[in-house]
């Protein structure tokens, strides 16, 4: 067998052994099988192919043929432990949704999503100024099933948006080793291929107490919603 | 008939008939109960020493436990004799595999056509309307008789994947797996107006007599066969037939009237009447209301995850076909879905075939594939050599 994939590697450093794994997009399977084998782990694949899931289902991985942006609603609150989502995110119809799924079916997730703004990408649309087409993201613009694109910054926004908690963060490259990154780091929406995180959800904040009206008629001003470093935008 | 291009191996080691003690009578849906209750079965393999290597397939509809042996009627091969034999995916070196007829069947166990013991005559319509419930609570006292707690796995096609996932909602602790193809949780609208043709076709055949036929020594042949060529229909897809017949014509040129012109129309014919000759009418009644009757969410408040709560521990698979339009990969998905929401841990693969709800009769490898890589799965993890 060849090396294992950089992002699968890093996975497998994250995940915790005998957990309960949900990857969606498994493809044939190749990270469902590393997760039984290397991590114990009660693994079970979302795959959208139907070659796919006869191959899952062939090697004897627990697979449902179905599809990410419509599946995901199905699966109970806290049904597992982590959700894995490997560079698909950008290809999903409402990565919003998505993520916010993720982190209700699984306590954690590990979402990698490759980085726009990335400094290839950049000199290459400045200077070409044709949509990018490179190793990461191979496609032309016509044919790519990359429908929501974003930079390390972008998804981050999003993060913090969602109420998400950045546990870990790398940043990896075609064939390199994964290396641990800082998500606030400037440097790094040039420097990251794409990244990977592991997010959780924020602790849910208390409620602010309502004041009780002890004035009659009196209106009371009302409490502020909890302030958000960006608009969300629907 | 032609004759049967191939027999099964000879690979059936037991079966018989199971009669129950009067004392011991199947309790039904209905509120009423059978009494004896005799059930007809085959058996395929050995059971091992820590009885932990028993499958129970479930027949469909028409179908019966000659799983994997020739049909004494017919003489054609065992119904599943693609996937119950050595090397194949139901390996009876590996499985103790049983096959039971269902109860309201014909081939032996107790039905319309048995012996009511209060008359001394056939049940006719005096036999109770029975329920895929009651049919899986029959296979049930049937395991038990043969000293098997747990089965390592439950499989059925059709109707058969409709006791399936009954048998996941009735008896979860009684199963290690569980695989369910190309069926539903619910008879659908079209699935019950499908039937209740049929149904009319054989109750408007003068010779059913009000369902006491037997008794008069005649059959609603004719009524039974046309039931049959209507419900053959729905097991294929509009291309397969197409592919088979397309618009051949059985001679050179047409008739000019109501002969088998059309080599689909010779071809529906036989099917009904080679089926009259294994199959009992009242049965048919039977069981296709059974299949009606069947609505799993029903008994659990409408909400068919709820049906299975119990099941987390049973791994699941479920199999579809995307040309099938009788029970099609919506209703398959549906069960996931619900599998999923109950917590439960299932697979499920849509198949790509052509052929239509009948698909997992036929030759079909992915389907092969699917269905004998989650059973080596399992089987590992139940410690099975």
């Amino acid at each position: 067998m060849t090396a294992v994939r950089e992002d699968f590697a890093e996975i497998l450093r994250l995940v915790r052994p005998g957990s309960r794994v949900l990857d969606v997009g498994c493809g044939g399977g190749e990270l469902l099988e590393l997760l039984t084998r290397e991590k114990g782990a009660d693994a079970q694949g979302l795959e959208l192919s139907p070659e796919n899931v006869s191959a899952c289902l062939a090697r004897g991985l627990a697979v449902v043929q179905g599809d990410g942006d419509r599946d995901l609603d199905h699966f109970p609150t806290r049904a597992f432990d982590y959700a894995i989502l490997s560079k698909t995110l950008q290809q999903m119809r409402d990565p919003r949704h998505a993520l916010s799924e993720l982190l209700r079916i699984a306590e954690q997730a590990v979402v990698s999503v490759p980085n726009f703004g990335h400094w290839k990408m950049r000199l290459y649309l400045l200077g070409r100024g044709r949509m990018p087409e490179t190793k990461a993201l191979p496609d032309p613009w016509w044919s790519t099933p990359n429908i929501h694109l974003c930079t390390l910054r972008d998804f981050i926004d999003l993060a913090d948006d969602l109420g998400l908690r950045i546990d870990a963060c790398a940043a990896l490259s075609n064939g390199k080793p994964a290396r641990a990154m800082d998500p606030k780091g400037v440097l790094e929406n040039w420097r990251a291929e794409t990244g990977l995180f592991l997010l959780s959800r924020r602790a849910e904040p208390q409620p602010e107490a309502t004041p009780r009206n002890l004035f009659g008629e009196v209106e009371l001003p009302k409490a502020e919603g909890p302030k958000r470093t960006r608009k969300a935008r629907k | 008939m032609a004759p049967a291009a191939k027999t099964s191996p000879e690979i059936e080691t037991g079966g018989g008939v199971w009669r129950f003690p009067a004392g011991q009578p199947l309790r039904l849906d209905s509120g009423a109960s059978l009494s004896p209750l005799e059930v007809a079965y085959k058996t395929y393999g050995h059971l091992n020493a820590d009885k932990s290597n028993a499958v129970l397939v479930c027949h469909a509809l028409t179908g019966d436990q000659h799983l994997a042996s020739q049909h004494p009627v017919t003489g054609k091969p065992g119904w599943w004799d693609r996937v119950v034999g050595p090397s194949l995916a139901l390996d009876p070196d590996r499985y103790f595999v049983i096959c039971a007829n269902v109860v309201g069947g014909c081939m032996g166990t107790t039905g319309p056509a048995s012996i009511d013991p209060g008359t001394g005559e056939a049940y006719g319509l005096a036999f109770p309307v029975i329920t895929i419930a009651d049919m899986v609570r029959a296979q049930a006292m049937l395991v038990e008789a043969l000293g098997i707690d747990t089965l390592f796995a439950v499989i059925g096609g059709s109707m058969g994947g409709m006791q399936v996932v009954q048998w996941a909602a009735d008896y979860p602790e009684k199963l290690f797996s569980a695989v369910a193809i190309a069926t539903a949780a619910r008879h659908s609208a079209q699935n019950i107006a499908f039937h209740e043709v049929g149904r009319q076709a054989v109750m408007a055949d003068p010779n059913w007599r009000g369902g006491a036929y037997l008794k008069a020594g005649v059959r609603p042949e004719k009524g039974l066969a046309v039931a049959r060529m209507a419900a053959h229909i729905t097991y294929v897809s509009e291309a397969a037939l197409h592919r088979k017949f397309g618009r051949e014509l059985q001679r050179d040129g047409l008739s000019w009237g109501f002969d088998a012109d059309f080599q689909v129309e010779s071809y529906l014919r036989h099917q009904g009447a080679s089926f009259v000759d294994r199959f009992d009418a009242n049965s048919y009644l039977y069981i296709t209301r059974a299949m009606d009757y069947f609505d799993l969410a029903g008994p659990h408040g409408g909400v068919l995850a709820n049906a299975f709560i119990k099941a987390r521990k049973v791994k699941f698979c479920v199999l579809s076909f995307t040309s099938d339009w009788l029970y099609p990969t919506v209703e398959n998905r549906a069960i996931v879905r619900a599998l999923n929401a109950a917590g439960c841990r299932a697979s499920f693969a849509d198949i790509v075939s052509d052929k239509g709800h009948d698909a997992f009769l036929l030759d079909e490898p992915v389907f092969d594939q699917a269905l004998r890589g989650f059973l080596a799965a399992q089987a590992q993890a139940r410690g099975l050599s």
